[in-house]
């Protein structure tokens, strides 16, 4: 029973840092299972860096990070390496490997992980493919599609393997507001039908706006998170000056 | 016995049910779709598929990748599907599936013919010497606005430039030709020791380390080093649109990142071949003394006697070539590179290929020449 009332995601007195230089201090968070969580701040906060520490890539300076309880960090190698199996992560340039098709890319989880026959493979891959709109382009090259398109393929292979939580970092960044607004009916239909729950950095009102369940506002001169809450209520709320000019610039 | 996944219901007329049962998850295996799609097929008057969940446990996109294709399949049979048995979730991801497949692709380039690949071979080798020939006209027209004084030139990247391409190279440089001084010593004291004529091994050593060696093996360690990085950085620079960049500034990356790497490794190159010339050297001179018990001063005095200033100067045009070949090669071969990382690495290696072929090319060509003068 105890195992449903702890969060997805717990982030415990985190520091990070960047190069030596401390970017955030004594952050705390939890994300709920199923919930979509934003993590908004200016450029140079810290963003990108939390991202890296919550998926496993760089070592925080101090605190911890738990998933369903259990401390990452804490871990030896090969735990680390099972737990970072459950989360799939779409990168700001999609990532996809150049010298693989679509197919391969989206395939290569499932051959790794999974006992699944070729075909089988296949018949998953081309399904992931239909999901983010990219059915008949099993066999293109990453340099060969759009950029927007290169996204939704690199979204189609982090959830090859349905990941418990999903990790977005900059999911708009280059998308025209179309292919946007396509993702994000995309992170919102993963997280309705799979139960998916999801961690994204960005700085897209539309997108906060538009997927967010609760926002994190972290804030570079304070080195601090000065705000967290659902952002719709937070832009009525909030009596923080710095939590409303964020969410205003776009125009209220 | 593996628990059944299916269970094929045929007792409603012209329906059929499917009973799905158990744990429909990726990592614990699904049923292959042809199998069902098989026993589906069996009786002809089948007009509807319909489904029942209440047996099964969790699932995943391996039970919906499994469904897809049923229903495709079932669609092109004109049964008719109904989905109203599965979970909600499955349903919404089915009809998600479903509208985006429907989008069609932009068609890819037929696959080409042998002879139009082998033709295609031809004239991309062909367009390459145009490139290249356009290549050397921009680097000419960059370093006369460099002597007019009118090129943007950075003198601090230039320094730094001439440091990559001869202070930090020293060490492998040392080490190379040191140990070809010794090589050419061990060789020719072999054949020498047989008329008793070691010591012309200084002879041996100083003009074949001079004349064409200590240039050849520095030019193939500056290619392999020095060339490769310039490909790779410009290449980089080229996938990051850099350079694209530079242009739409109006500033000519010829001149700002070709021109001063030509010129560096033009510069070092005969500083790097007199340096290993003297290594070479050392390295035979250790194997005369300690090894042939050969006399230092003797040694030394064969040396310079046999080791002319003609030998110098044929050797510091070897290098002098050698470095415009190397830089050339790492430049255009980087600014030649496509936007993606196999590229980086295709454009990396054709640097060092080339470049090595035409040191071996330009070698045998500067010996024809002085053989032809005399020198």
């Amino acid at each position: 029973m105890e195992e449903f009332v702890k969060p997805a995601i717990q982030v415990k007195d985190l520091d990070l840092s960047y190069d030596d230089y401390v970017v955030m201090r004594n952050l705390n968070f939890s994300v709920n299972k199923g919930d979509i969580f934003i993590v908004v701040g200016a450029s140079g906060c810290g963003k990108s860096t939390l991202l890296k520490v919550l998926i496993g890539l760089k070592e925080p300076q101090a605190g911890e990070v738990l998933y369903q309880g259990i401390s990452f960090w804490a871990q030896d190698e090969i735990t680390q390496q099972n737990m970072m199996r459950r989360f799939g992560v779409l990168y700001q340039g999609g990532a996809l490997w150049s010298s693989f098709t679509l197919e391969e890319n989206v395939a290569l989880p499932l051959q790794l992980y999974t006992n699944l026959s070729v075909s089988q493979i296949r018949e998953v891959v081309e399904l992931k493919l239909a999901l983010v709109g990219l059915s008949g382009y099993a066999d293109f090259y990453p340099e060969q599609i759009s950029g927007g398109m290169r996204k939704r393929a690199a979204l189609a292979r982090a959830i090859a393997l349905d990941p418990e939580i999903i990790f977005f970092d900059e999911p708009s960044a280059g998308l025209d507001p179309l292919n946007s607004r396509m993702l994000d009916d995309l992170i919102l239909q993963l997280r309705d039908t799979m139960g998916s729950t999801i961690v994204v950095v960005s700085h897209e009102l539309a997108s906060i706006f538009a997927v967010g369940d609760k926002a994190a506002f972290l804030d570079t001169e304070s080195k601090s998170l000065i705000a967290i809450g659902n952002p719709k209520e937070l832009l009525v709320n909030s009596k923080d000056p710095r939590v409303i000019q964020f969410l205003t610039r776009g125009g209220k | 016995m593996p628990e059944q996944k299916i269970i094929l219901d045929y007792s409603s007329p012209r329906t059929l049910a499917v009973k799905l049962k158990g744990d429909w998850l990726i990592v614990s295996g699904i049923p292959k779709v042809n199998e069902v799609i098989a026993q589906v097929n069996q009786p002809k008057d089948i007009q509807q598929l319909i489904f029942d969940t209440s047996g099964m446990n969790e699932w995943d996109s391996g039970l919906v990748a499994f469904l897809f294709h049923l229903i495709r399949e079932c669609e092109h049979r004109k049964i008719q599907v109904n989905l109203a048995g599965l979970p909600s979730g499955v349903q919404q991801l089915l009809i998600l599936a479903s509208q985006t497949a429907e989008i069609t692709p932009v068609d890819k380039a037929d696959e080409e013919s042998f002879y139009t690949r082998v033709a295609d071979k031809f004239l991309g080798i062909w367009d390459s010497l145009l490139s290249l020939l356009n290549f050397l006209g921009q680097i000419t027209v960059a370093s006369g606005r460099l002597i007019m004084g009118r090129a943007y030139f950075r003198w601090d990247e230039f320094m730094a430039l001439l440091q990559r391409c001869g202070a930090d190279a020293l060490f492998l440089v040392s080490l190379i030709s040191v140990l070809v001084g010794i090589i050419l010593a061990f060789i020719g004291a072999t054949q020498l020791k047989l008329f008793g004529a070691q010591i012309y091994i200084a002879n041996v050593v100083g003009i074949g380390m001079v004349r064409a060696m200590g240039a050849m093996m520095a030019a193939i360690l500056m290619a392999g080093r020095t060339g490769a990085s310039f490909a790779a950085e410009l290449g980089l620079m080229r996938t990051n649109e850099e350079i694209d960049a530079l242009q739409t500034l109006g500033v000519s990356p010829v001149e700002l990142l070709v021109v001063p790497r030509v010129l560096a490794l033009v510069i070092m190159m005969p500083l790097l071949t007199l340096y290993a010339d003297l290594m070479g050297i050392l390295g035979g001179f250790i194997i005369g003394i300690s090894l042939l018990g050969l006399n230092p001063v003797e040694y030394w005095q064969h040396t310079q006697s046999s080791v002319t200033l003609t030998n110098l100067w044929v050797g510091l045009i070897h290098s002098f070539v050698f470095g415009i070949i190397i830089a050339v090669a790492g430049c255009f071969h980087g600014m030649q590179c496509r936007r993606s990382a196999s590229a980086v690495g295709e454009a990396t290696t054709r640097a060092v290929v080339s470049a090595v072929i035409s040191i071996v090319i330009a070698t045998a060509v500067i010996t024809f020449v002085c053989q032809v003068l005399g020198v």
